[in-house]
Formats: structure tokens, sequence, C-alpha cells
């Protein structure tokens, strides 16, 4: 199974997603991004899904589990990357994605965690 | 729709096919007017001949799919071919007056005639709906076109782009309009999108819902929303409708909306 | 046309990448796809997660007009599905919080029909056709 690499910039965790994650290796992402929050004291996380497909109720939901959990951190959690196909679809299904901002790509996300316009 | 004593039908067509074939290409031919070879039109209708054959006893269940299968091909290619849609039913009603003649000299089959013949009668107008169907996607292909066109997606400023909407908002245009505006959104790196409905004749629910659906899909990217050109008329049946508009943005005019976008991204216009 | 065992996750990702596959041969627009797949996702984990496990029959199918599209039957041997009208309702959840997805997967396929009987397993066939 292959855990997903958290990179981390300053004080920002860098998460880059592939294409077809199994669901073990987004469960385990969420355990790995809770340690390193903790170990590292990281204030915000930047999850990059620009490689990403399809995204589905579930893997929805782990998303926003990160995000929540993170909070409980105090950590921002910011979604960058999303396809044009994969919000329409989300918009469809319905899903809310509680628990994360998002940007358009990771210049952005970056500058929204700074607290900037 | 097929029945036991159609068994007898179907020997006698399989007994006597090739003279069915001879009747049958004549007849068809005379609505062919050579469009298409007499060698190929009698392959067609030997192929048909052979399926209706078996449909008809009852014996092959996968035959009557076929059947189905190789009368609407033959419906849109007779179409391609610049034929109408009678002519191609008509080819397949001659199958009815060539057994019939045949008939004619054993006539022990009327009976079962009857039966065959209303069969037949399905199977021409099969043809006739496949036509009609092809026609109407071809309609609905056209229509498509002409959201495409009028669609269109500008970039306003630095990150900021605006969606003019004209007509009404249905589901098939607000799909095209999201498809649109986020691919301008990623292709311009665009933060803000300023949606007027100036152009929008009624907001109703359903509208405002499609609306909505808009702003939560841009959101998903990174932008935010702003509409614009809420119109007097349809002020009121916003309000009366209970439709809120939430946390989203409204102005009323377009310029409205790019000075409020502007704003956002830290800009402001001064006199030079 | 393609029987895929749905067992564990992985048989998940298999169902998504064979679907793809089928709605881009038959034409479908990249957002098309997208929601076909999505369904298909849906479906198959619902499969696995509340019907114990089975099976997906994915299919090109063309209609009468002639356009192209992507057919799956997803079948269990579960539980099935006692209140149907709350599980196609938005936003019901069993439990766990995972949901049942029905109605989101509804809403992104343009055919959708589904038997259930409880005790002995549910059948879903979603159609979605290229534009």
């Amino acid at each position: 199974m292959e855990r997903v690499p958290i990179l981390k910039i300053g004080s920002t965790l860098l998460v880059s997603i592939q294409v077809d994650l199994q669901d073990q290796s987004v469960q385990q992402l969420q355990e790995d991004v809770a340690e390193r929050i903790a170990a590292t004291g990281a204030k915000g996380v930047i999850i990059d899904i620009t490689a990403v497909e399809i995204v589905d109720s579930f893997i929805g939901r782990m998303l926003s589990m990160i995000g929540s959990m993170s909070r409980l951190f105090d950590a921002q959690t910011v979604l960058v990357g999303m396809r044009p196909a994969v919000a329409i679809t989300l918009v469809e299904l319905g899903l809310t994605l509680d628990g994360v901002q998002t940007a358009l790509n990771t210049e952005k996300g970056l500058r929204l965690l700074s607290g900037g316009p | 729709m097929v029945d036991v004593d159609q068994a007898k039908m179907a020997e006698f067509l399989r007994a006597s096919e090739s003279r069915i074939l001879d009747q049958w290409s004549e007849t068809a031919a005379r609505g062919v007017n050579g469009r298409i070879s007499p060698a190929e039109l009698r392959r067609e209708l030997a192929e048909l001949l052979t399926l209706v054959a078996s449909a008809v006893s009852g014996q092959d269940e996968s035959a009557a799919g076929q059947l189905r299968a190789v009368l609407q091909e033959l419906s849109r290619s007779r179409a391609r071919q610049g034929f109408s849609p009678s002519e191609t039913a008509a080819a397949v009603f001659g199958l009815k007056e060539a057994v019939y003649a045949l008939i004619g000299d054993s006539g022990d089959l009327l009976p079962e005639y009857l039966a065959f013949s209303r069969y037949v009668d399905g199977l021409g107008l099969l043809t006739f709906e496949t036509f009609v169907a092809a026609r109407e996607q071809i309609i609905a292909d056209q229509a498509e076109s002409m959201l495409e066109l009028s669609t269109p997606v500008v970039r306003l400023w630095d990150g900021i782009i605006a969606v003019p909407l004209v007509g009404t908002l249905d589901s098939a245009r607000t799909q095209l309009v999201m498809e649109k505006m986020l691919e301008a959104l990623v292709a311009t790196e665009a933060e803000h999108a300023v949606i007027d409905i100036t152009g929008v004749p009624t907001v109703d629910t359903e509208v405002a819902q499609h609306l909505l659906k808009t702003v939560v899909a841009a959101r998903l990217m990174g932008a935010d929303c702003i509409i614009t050109g809420i119109r007097p008329q349809i002020a009121y049946t916003i309000v009366s409708l209970g439709i809120e508009f939430g946390d989203v943005p409204t102005k009323q005019t377009l310029a409205d909306g790019l000075a409020y976008a502007l704003g956002r991204s830290g800009l402001k216009v001064v006199p030079a | 046309m393609e029987d895929l065992p749905i067992r564990a996750g992985d048989d998940v990702v298999r169902v998504r990448q064979q679907v793809r596959a089928v709605a881009a041969a038959a034409g479908m627009s990249l957002i098309d796809q997208t929601k076909a797949v999505t369904a298909a996702s849906e479906l198959a984990r619902n499969t696995l997660v509340h019907g114990g496990g089975g099976a997906a029959r994915i299919e090109k199918v063309t209609s009468a007009a002639g356009r192209a599209g992507v057919r799956v039957a997803f079948e269990d041997s579960g539980p099935g599905i006692t209140d149907l009208d709350l599980a196609l309702t938005d936003g019901w959840s069993t439990g766990t919080g995972m949901g049942l997805g029905l109605s989101g997967a509804r809403r992104l396929v343009d055919e959708f029909s589904l038997t259930t009987e409880p005790g002995s397993g549910t059948t879903v066939v979603m159609t979605k056709w290229a534009r």
C-alpha cells in the first residue's frame, strides 16, 4: 500500500494525492497528517487534488475529516486543484466539503493560509 | 405477439423463401428507384426474411431481438441515404404482398396470414419510429450547439471573470454555464466570478437552485461569486418566494459587481 | 461486457477503471464520464459495505436513436434495504456516517432502477448516455 507523502513548507504541510488512491491509503493519510501536525506544530495543511479524477462521497468525507481533525490541532486545511469535472459532480452529488477551505492552486492556497487577499 | 399458429407460417416462409424474395425484391425495387443495386437489395431482404421466419417460428428467442436491431440499422442507413421514412416502411410492407401473392396458391394459410400481416405492420412501424428517434436526436444536438454559442465567459480583469446569462436558466444550461465558468476559472486563475442575470427573464426557486449550484461549484474551486443584474421586476418575485441568496453578495449592475470584486482583490480605481 | 466481483476496496477501484473505459469508448464528454464513474463508485461501495459484497456487470449500450452509453448493474445478496424511501432521501446515512449515496448517484445518471427485498439482496442498475 502506498503512503501519500507529506512535505513541509515552513509551517504548512503539503499533501499531494495521486489518482485512484486505495481506500486504506486515504485512511492511513488521515492518521499520518494528524501525526505530522502534532509533531511539527504545523498551522496549515494543503491537500492538492489536481491529479484526482474522481471524488465520491467516501473520499469527500475523508477529506472533510482531515480538515476537521486538523482544526482540533488548530491548523487550517485548504483543498487545492479541484478539477472542474469533479466540482460539478460534487455539486450534483450534494456533497458539501465541510471542514476544508478551497483555493485554485497551491500558490493561492498558501496565500490563503497566511491570511493574504 | 407470436403465437403457436405462426409455426406454420414460419415453415411456409422458409419453404418458399426464394419465391418470396423474388416477389419482395420486385416490389421493393420499385420504391428504391435505383438508389440501391438489385443485388444489394435482395441481400438485405434475404437477411430480413431469414430473421422474420426465425422470429415468427417462436423457436429462436434471440431472433426477435436480432430482427429489431437489423431493422433499426436498416432504417438509419436508409435515412442516411436520403430515403423518406415512408419509403423505408413501404419496403418492409412489401413482404406482406409477396407472401399474400404466394398464399393465394395454397389458400389454407389465410387465417395465419392475418396475424402475420399485423406482425409485419409492426415491423414497418418500427422503422418509422427509429427514423423519428434519430431525427429528434439531431434536433437535440442542434439545440445544444445553440446553447453553447449563447454562453460566453468574459475576463473582466486580472482574477475577475464575468458570466452574463441570457435566456432561461434550466438544468441543461446550468450544466453548460458551470462547465464554461469553471474552465475559465482555471484558465484565468480567477478568484471572483460576476454572474449577471439581467438577461434571465424569471427567477423562481428552480432558477435560484441552479444559481446556487453554480456558486457552490465555483467555491469548490476557490472562487467567490457575485450575482448582479437583479431587475426590480424579479426582485419582488425573489422576495415573495422567500429565496435568499445567503452569503452570496448581490449587486444591481455588473459595474457594481466589478467594483466590489476589485475591492475584494485589494484594488481600487482612481482618476488618472 | 464485463463482470467484476466486488469483495474488497481494490475492487471498487477496478469498477471505476472499467466504467471509465467504457464511458470513454461511448464517446462521453469528460464531465459525463466523471459523473458515470463517480456514480458507479458510490454504488460499488454500497454493494461492498451494505450488501456484504457482490458483483458489477458493466456494458456498453446503444439507444434506439443510436446513442452510445454505459450501463452498470450492481448485485448483492445482502440484507436488502428495508426503508426504501428513507434510503433514497438526501443525506440519509446508517450509523457509521457512511451514507448510502443512492440519491446522489441517482442524480448523476440518466436511468436508475433499484430492486430490493429485505433479506434477499439488492440490485441497482444505472445507465448514462453520451450526449
